[in-house]
């Protein structure tokens, strides 16, 4: 909880993780590509106030005290939301896995939410992998990484009917949440690995399930934008956003917030620190201290202090049915949070 | 230098044509051009630099063929040296495009097609993005979306930014003329309606804000990896 002019704050962290990058976990004869990846994130924390930044070895490997105290002692949040990021044909026991996060997670009971993944590639095992991670870790979301590469294939798209067979698997095991990345490439795709379209369609077919692009799909916002106006289940995830440009480019983020704001709106966007590599305090901090510097940014969406409620915490909460104590709760007048019938902009346009 | 081969003023010129496809801004303005030069013999070396290890791979073919390409075509250059550094694809990249070799035979197996879609794709954005150039200040000098419907590019003052778009509409055989009407849709090329024009500008705005924000990210990320200016680079402008 954030506590500031008097207005309480519930905080619900819906994008972080617990790596390890650090030397002794490199895969022999991948070492260029294990230490590139952590380095490459390690340039985003730059990005971030000096003071929040990390040597290079902390950055690789933090602790699980490190952790509590940077997200949950300082760092307000209510609730975190683990993400895994396998990347096992580097790190050898993985960057960020499921166990991993899970494992911590039993140490600090109802702090976590921990997510699980699949990649629908990896066929039946697959499936019996999803299946016995949700059973063990209970897990309501899963984070997918359609531009991931693995034995020669280039990647993979939510449209595929392998895709499919996951998402209903999923779904029948009871994930609500489905949360896709949107950002950097890492391989030789010939097609655009920012494509959106993907999740245009799963969205679609699947309208029992959530799907919270992360990295509202920067540098590919517009895409994001157009498709999230059509899709009530499809919600703006705003790791990278407040992270990457509230410090180091206020303009651009005023701008960036302006359009979601506008195109996706403020029931549909939800804050993630992406932890580690930006801690969550000085976001939390800088965001409900903000608004547009001058007047050239009138004409996007207002920012209230119930619009910030929301972002912060409210709208996840209501994702993962997280109970909000009373007093941190909107009055009914301030909208419902994760309201999925707020995207109406260009389809009622476009049914003119 | 002088007499000899070609100047590395001409070749620095060359490269300021070639275009980071994705940000619509030369190579040599970003700060990706690391280093160039002319040896006696007229070949030029250039050493290419991007934001990260791991930016994507496809877009980094393109600047390096692209930069290949435009250093050849330079008078008195008797042959090209073409380098990208530090990145997880150099070898792949360099030796693809030292070999002329395409996209798809430089990653044997992992690429199907070659990138020229990719290309055309962003293009059309660029066009997006110049549009709402163009058209921000005329609606801040009083002109309604309705006016914008039947003004031509000629109607609008000449600027660079006009240019930018006509040269981008250009390259995508869309009307490019300055009696062709100022909006477009990028894919047909017809003029937006009216009543269609709102919700366009909209859009135009957006892929702007898009385009520039991962810009400006991009030069916060290289000027973290890379203390050193690059040949030609420029701070950005807001």
């Amino acid at each position: 909880m954030y506590e500031k002019n008097g207005e309480k704050y519930f905080i619900v962290d819906s994008h972080m993780h617990f790596w390890d990058a650090s030397p002794a976990n490199w895969v022999a004869g991948h070492e260029n590509y294990a230490k590139g990846w952590i380095e490459c994130f390690h340039a985003y924390q730059s990005l971030g106030p000096p003071e929040t930044h990390w040597s290079l070895e902390h950055f690789q490997k933090y602790s699980e005290q490190d952790l509590m105290k940077d997200v949950f002692d300082d760092g307000y949040v209510d609730v975190a939301v683990f993400q895994p990021t396998y990347l096992k044909e580097w790190y050898s026991e993985g960057f960020n896995t499921t166990e991993r996060n899970g494992a911590l997670s039993e140490n600090h009971p109802g702090k976590f939410i921990v997510n699980t993944r699949f990649d629908p590639r990896d066929g039946d095992a697959g499936l019996k992998d999803l299946e016995r991670n949700v059973h063990r870790w209970g897990s309501t979301g899963v984070k997918l990484y359609t531009a991931e590469w693995k034995d020669g294939s280039r990647g993979w798209t939510l449209k595929d009917p392998e895709a499919y067979r996951y998402l209903a698997r999923a779904q029948e095991l009871g994930i609500k949440n489905v949360h896709v990345h949107k950002g950097p490439t890492i391989w030789p795709l010939d097609k655009d690995a920012f494509d959106v379209s993907d999740v245009d369609h799963a969205a679609t077919d699947f309208p029992e399930l959530n799907f919270i692009v992360e990295h509202v799909g920067l540098p590919r916002i517009e895409d994001f934008c157009f498709m999230a106006t059509q899709e009530p289940n499809v919600y703006a995830g705003l790791s990278v956003v407040i992270g990457g440009l509230m410090h180091a480019r206020p303009k651009f983020f005023a701008k960036v917030m302006g359009e979601l704001l506008f195109w996706v709106g403020e029931d549909k966007m939800t804050f993630g620190s992406d932890y580690g590599i930006w801690e969550p305090k000085w976001q939390i901090e800088g965001f409900v201290d903000w608004d547009y510097p001058g007047d050239e940014f009138s004409d996007y969406p207002r920012v209230t202090t119930a619009t910030k409620k929301k972002i912060l915490g409210l709208n996840a909460a209501k994702l993962y049915d997280i109970p909000v104590p009373e007093e941190l709760r909107l009055p009914a007048e301030a909208g419902a949070p994760a309201a999925k019938d707020d995207a109406q902009l260009v389809e009622d346009g476009a049914q003119v | 230098m002088a007499g000899v081969g070609a100047e590395v003023g001409a070749v620095l010129a060359a490269l300021g044509t070639v275009r980071d496809p994705e940000l619509d801004e030369p190579v040599t303005t970003l700060g990706f051009v690391s280093s160039c030069a002319v040896s006696p013999d007229g070949v030029a070396h250039v050493r290419l630099r991007l934001p990260t290890y791991f930016c994507a791979p496809n877009f980094a073919f393109l600047m390096v063929a692209d930069a290949h390409d435009a250093v050849t075509a330079v008078d008195g250059v008797s042959g090209a040296d073409v380098v990208l550094e530090d990145h997880f694809a150099s070898d792949a990249i360099n030796a693809g495009v030292a070999a002329r070799a395409g996209f798809v035979a430089s990653f044997d197996g992992q690429a199907a097609a070659e990138l020229d879609d990719l290309r055309a794709d962003f293009v059309r954005k660029a066009v997006m993005a110049g549009s709402d150039r163009v058209c921000r200040p005329l609606l801040a000098a009083g002109r309604t979306p309705d006016d914008l419907a039947v003004l031509t590019l000629g109607d609008a003052p000449a600027s660079p930014d006009r240019e930018r778009l006509r040269e981008r509409r250009a390259e995508l055989g869309l009307p490019s003329g300055l009696g062709d009407p100022l909006l477009v849709d990028p894919t047909t090329g017809e003029a937006v309606g009216v009543q269609a024009l709102p919700l366009h500008l909209r859009r135009a705005r957006i892929t702007r804000v898009g385009a520039e924000a991962n810009s400006s990210m991009c030069r916060g990320m290289l000027r973290e990896r890379y203390p050193t200016r690059g040949q030609g680079q420029t701070e950005e402008h807001s």
